[in-house]
């Protein structure tokens, strides 16, 4: 599971919706296994797009779980167009390609800061079904 | 405006014309097609130039290619007459004179082939073209093309004599090659459930998956639509409550989804697949996705399950079991209940879904597979932000599927809407298996 899924996924129990507590699951460290995937090709494009739907507290909020907290404490504002990227603004989408996309949790856990509730990922897979008290 | 020859392949009637239209709408493209003929694999279109023309084919699954149109004749003798008379002709053959050429033969409709001698007879006819730059038959500058129609005498024979000659100069060939390279029977992960790649590629290009976007299927399977949309540029996610699917059953298959990516080169456009059901999504809800696309399981290979306990009595209490000193629910190894759901609800759930996760002018595209029964009318699913716009047939012999797109249009639609009503009367699972006698 890449970097940037953890940005997509909350608590898949609907009576958590109503917390803000929900989102992003918290990653437990200790129990993740990070892998860096260096083939995966960096796309200045995508990322510019991507960038716009980030949550950014909740990237630094996983990344410090993970036990990275060098991260820019807000979202880089970066020109909308690609051709107007300059230097520093290149170096910086290379940055967050390499976390957001090339950094993988292949083993590990996470759980729901409002239920508690803890979810697996094995095998780069994460698992968010859920019991049937919890369905 | 110039004129250009589009050459479609005379199958998936029902698709061709949805294709060519959403891909002129994807690229801004205006195309009059008043003069499309169902029955005929030809079009001439006006466009702006050729840019135009190369984006409106590049992608396309159902033409063949697109040409700078200089003339049709039901004969030789009077193609040769058209191609002088028309207003162009003098700029046209003026421009191509000094480069590197070859001509190409197409036939529809026989399988006449020329021989050589007669290909070089027909080539010498074009004397006039005064083309004196080098023939090429590798990488030539220009290809000019001779298509010759041939009509059917009988159902099992064609005539041996042309009548109708189209000539064009090559602008694009379209996608269909692709149609080979994601062949079912290359793919190194698949199952029972894969999706045939003719019609997984253009169900995208139907759905308008862009490159450098988001596209989901909640019922991704062996990620045959994943597959194709990372073809077409778009990052693809996607998501099936059956987890073997996704990671493969292990036995005698030592292949999983992620190999068929690193297969088709396109690794860099997987973002993830997941374990997880539809209906208890854990996509944050204000997580924009540019397009979904998926084949629901109709209960034919797959039943349709959702989590909870179908007879909840058996596990009430359930939470509190203990193994090794862990909640059993909270363990590793656990595997959760499923229960049985209705195809309405999946379709009334996935409809919502998208009226809430599409950006406005984005596509929900999905198969429905129905009985074709005389008097069973089938319904589809409406909801009222989103515009119904296209249901294209691919028919079987007793049954049909369906592949329906809509456009998210938002709040002020306000569309017909047919949720929560029981739409299907009858189950396609029990017509399917009882060969759709009763």
């Amino acid at each position: 599971m890449k970097f940037l899924t953890t940005n997509f996924l909350k608590c898949s129990v609907k009576a958590c919706d109503i917390s803000n507590l929900n989102f992003p699951l918290e990653y437990d460290g200790s129990k993740c296994k990070l892998v860096q995937n260096e083939d995966i090709e960096f796309q200045p494009e995508f990322l510019l797009n991507i960038l716009d739907r980030i949550d950014w507290p909740a990237i630094l909020q996983v990344a410090a779980d993970l036990g990275n907290t060098s991260l820019p404490s807000q979202k880089p504002e970066l020109h909308t167009n690609m051709d107007e990227l300059n230097e520093e603004e290149l170096v910086i989408l290379r940055d967050l390609h390499t976390l957001l996309l090339q950094t993988s949790i292949t083993e590990g856990e996470m759980r729901c800061r409002n239920c508690g509730h803890v979810y697996y990922i094995k095998n780069s897979i994460p698992n968010l079904l859920l019991p049937p008290h919890l369905a | 405006m110039t004129k250009y020859l589009l050459y479609m392949v005379q199958m998936h009637l029902n698709f061709r014309r949805a294709e060519l239209e959403s891909l002129a709408d994807l690229f801004n493209i205006k195309i009059n097609l008043d003069s499309y003929n169902e029955h005929s694999p030809f079009l001439i279109v006006d466009l702006d130039n050729e840019e135009q023309a190369k984006q409106l084919i590049q992608r396309s699954i159902l033409c063949k290619a697109i040409y700078e149109y200089w003339g049709y004749g039901q004969n030789y003798p009077t193609l040769h007459q058209n191609i002088q008379n028309e207003p162009n002709f003098v700029q046209r053959r003026d421009s191509n004179k000094f480069k590197s050429f070859k001509f190409d033969f197409e036939s529809f409709g026989g399988n006449h082939k020329k021989s050589l001698p007669e290909k070089i007879d027909t080539i010498n006819q074009f004397k006039y073209l005064d083309f004196q730059g080098e023939i090429k038959l590798k990488d030539p500058q220009e290809i000019f093309t001779i298509i010759e129609t041939y009509s059917m005498i009988d159902p099992q024979t064609s005539s041996n004599q042309t009548d109708g000659i189209y000539f064009g100069r090559l602008i694009q060939r379209s996608d269909r090659s692709s149609m080979d390279l994601y062949d079912l029977k290359k793919r190194p992960y698949k199952g029972t459930t894969s999706f045939e790649s003719e019609l997984s590629l253009i169900s995208c290009n139907i759905a308008q998956v862009k490159p450098g976007t988001i596209m989901y299927d909640p019922f991704a399977g062996t990620g045959s639509f994943l597959v194709a949309g990372a073809h077409f540029d778009a990052f693809v996610l996607g998501t099936d409550i059956d987890g073997r699917m996704i990671r493969g059953t292990g036995k005698g298959s030592e292949h999983n989804m992620v190999d068929n990516f690193r297969y088709y080169k396109t690794e860099s456009h997987f973002l993830d697949v997941m374990t997880m059901d539809f209906t208890h999504n854990s996509l944050r809800s204000n997580l924009p996705i540019d397009t979904i696309l998926c084949d629901p399981p109709y209960g034919i290979r797959e039943s349709i399950k959702v989590l909870g306990a179908k007879d909840p009595e058996r596990f009430e209490g359930k939470e509190n079991v203990v193994i090794d000193g862990e909640k059993a629910y909270l363990r590793k190894d656990y595997i959760p209940t499923k229960k049985p759901y209705s195809l309405d609800s999946l379709l009334d759930d996935l409809l919502k879904f998208a009226s809430e996760r599409l950006p406005i002018g984005g596509r929900l595209a999905f198969w429905m597979p129905t009985a074709n029964d005389e008097n069973v009318e089938t319904i589809i699913p409406l909801h009222k932000n989103l515009e119904l716009k296209y249901n294209c047939v691919q028919e079987f012999n007793k049954w049909s599927r369906r592949l329906l797109v809509y456009i998210n249009r938002g709040d002020k639609y306000n569309g017909p809407e047919n949720h929560g009503i029981k739409r299907s009367q009858t189950n396609f699972r029990d017509r399917y298996f009882t060969h759709f006698t009763k």
